[in-house]
């Protein structure tokens, strides 16, 4: 048992863990603490990927950005706990297996393509060349997301805005 | 086990300086409240602690007992799973981000290993810490609204809004000194400030480089102030305003660990004000003078120390004429050792750095002593409309200045 090895089990099991969680807390703060969990969790594997500017930046902005909108809608929202109903019977009859022979199609997808599926990089990806990837070859992509990250933030401000009578 | 710990020397060799540090800390963050009281008092013309042992030193420890056998009360109602894992939260974050945090340059050997001052020197060492300061947004706002009462949840609202709000300032001030470093590794950053302009003014982030990083740095340590949540900024926990804000309802360890989760962070926010505009552990004083320079540190712990002792003896209660001659004892021993040669080139970077961290230290409990308070809408404003367009002014006026220079 190597110790990348180890480290995936590790955040891999905490990953799931805390995505089955999520569906399974009865209180909306609870699941969005797991979401937090499982972002983190991510934000792991992708450092053992050697990918490290993208895992500090999954939890800046992940975990500490959008999942604190999360927490403050709920907090603000005041949403309560749910009520406990009765387990539908189209969810145990037809959802469950059908659930279940998806998982089983994904898994042997994969297993199958497992030889072929590329490889990450030996060495960890520096900033530096994501920089110049980011900045130079994909430089006009990212002006454009920029852009409609503008416009969203706008049309959230003017939709939220009280309407009077100027 | 001892196969896996012998592939790895490096998680052998972590161990003690984790202990290590911990322990330096935990301490210093117990008498940071010491001197907190101690300046906030003399600012205010009165003493502050001073029965509780000499000169109070002893203060910190019976407030440490007394935190301890406080009766916990857990509001009713309250959700009890995070009302227990906010303060967890707060103070885990708080003490984690000592961990990228590099003391000295020096390597040193333990245990066959090579390692530097500092307990991971990682890639991405400054955002990590942003990382962590964003994260430790969640414990103001879990601990408000698990607490079930009206006082809090406001508190604890407007605090994590204010957080968020300043981060944004924060991360853009630093921009200025990313750019002109070129990297993200604290080392990094330290040593692309060596040198010295015209052979006395030392080339750190603050004086030098193609822009003198004087705006990123108002803007970092207001935002830094404001992060913490510490005056002027502490309009969250306002004893006049919101009773105390987000940790009303936490009682006895609960509330020691948010404090010291305040405390925590502001020695790690003054640690990186160093770090990224005074040189961290470079030393202010230039080669030209290298003979005696070398001295400084024995010199000052043997100053220190000698005062101590002068002042012990003629102390009013018998416990201070024992206790403060030998602390000063101990400090002529630290400088006695600090001037033999191994230890000497050690303990050079440590010693520049930790003081250039009490000097951050001493002006962020200056402000809190002598500023009023914000209102909040004053808070937010400054934030949104005047730090953050400074910080976006700092970091157009760097690129300019490093194309101009051509650097």
């Amino acid at each position: 048992m190597t110790l990348p090895l180890f480290l995936f089990s590790v955040l891999a099991v905490v990953a799931v863990a805390g995505a089955v969680s999520l569906i399974l807390q009865r209180h909306p703060i609870h699941s969005a603490l797991s979401l937090i969990v499982v972002m983190v969790a991510l934000a792991g594997l992708y450092l053992l990927l050697g990918a490290e500017f993208i895992a500090a930046v999954q939890v800046i902005v992940y975990g500490g950005a959008i999942m604190v909108l999360f927490v403050f809608v709920i907090m603000l929202l005041n949403a309560g706990e749910e009520e406990r109903t009765d387990f539908s019977r189209m969810a145990r009859w037809a959802g469950l297996p059908l659930a279940a022979v998806f998982l089983v199609e994904v898994a042997y997808g994969v297993a199958r393509a497992a030889s072929r599926l590329p490889t990450a990089a030996q060495a960890p990806v520096s900033t530096r060349e994501l920089a110049e990837l980011l900045f130079r070859d994909y430089v006009f992509p990212f002006e454009l997301t920029s852009f409609l990250i503008l416009v969203a933030v706008l049309g959230a401000i003017v939709l939220a805005r009280r309407e009077d009578s100027d | 086990m001892s196969e896996f710990a012998s592939e790895h020397p490096i998680l052998l060799v972590a161990l003690p300086k984790i202990v290590v540090l911990l322990f330096l800390l935990l301490t210093s963050l117990a008498y940071l409240t010491w001197f907190e009281r101690k300046v906030v008092a003399h600012i205010q013309a009165r003493w502050g602690p001073y029965r509780v042992g000499p000169h109070g030193l002893l203060q910190p420890l019976a407030d440490g007992l007394k935190f301890l056998f406080k009766e916990d009360v857990t509001p009713a109602g309250a959700d009890k799973f995070v009302y227990f894992l906010a303060p967890f939260l707060s103070l885990s974050l708080a003490i984690t981000s000592i961990a990228v945090i590099p003391f000295g340059p020096r390597e040193f050997t333990m245990f066959g290993q090579h390692t530097r001052l500092a307990i991971t020197d990682l890639n991405i060492g400054l955002l990590v810490l942003f990382a962590i300061t964003s994260m430790s947004v969640y414990g103001v706002a879990l601990a408000g609204w698990s607490s079930n009462s009206k006082y809090p949840l406001l508190g604890g609202l407007r605090s994590s809004a204010q957080m968020v709000s300043y981060e944004l300032a924060l991360t853009m001030s630093v921009v200025g000194v990313l750019l002109m470093a070129g990297t993200f590794n604290l080392t990094e950053i330290i040593t692309a400030q060596g040198g010295f302009h015209w052979g006395f003014l030392p080339r750190w982030n603050f004086f030098a480089g193609p822009l003198p990083q004087v705006i990123g740095f108002c803007c970092f340590f207001t935002a830094a102030v404001a992060e913490t949540n510490r005056a002027p900024f502490d309009l969250a926990e306002a004893e006049s305003e919101l009773v105390a804000g987000f940790h009303t309802e936490y009682a006895s360890f609960k509330f020691a660990m948010f404090f010291m989760a305040e405390y925590a962070s502001m020695i790690t926010v003054s640690c990186l004000a160093a770090i990224l505009f005074f040189g961290g552990w470079l030393s202010p004083v230039p080669p030209a003078a290298f003979f005696w320079a070398r001295y400084i540190p024995t010199g000052a712990f043997a100053l220190a120390g000698l005062a101590l002792i002068a002042h012990g003896v003629r102390y009013l209660t018998i416990f201070g004429r024992v206790l403060l001659p030998t602390l000063g004892l101990i400090l002529c021993g630290l400088a006695a050792l600090l001037a033999s040669p191994g230890i000497n080139e050690l303990a050079q970077g440590p010693f520049w750095f930790l003081i250039k961290v009490a000097i951050f230290l001493f002006i962020y409990v200056w402000v809190r002593g002598t500023l009023p308070r914000f209102r909040y809408d004053q808070l937010m404003a400054i934030g949104w409309k005047l730090l953050l367009p400074l910080a976006i002014l700092n970091v157009v006026l760097t690129s300019l200045a490093i194309v101009w220079t051509g650097r």
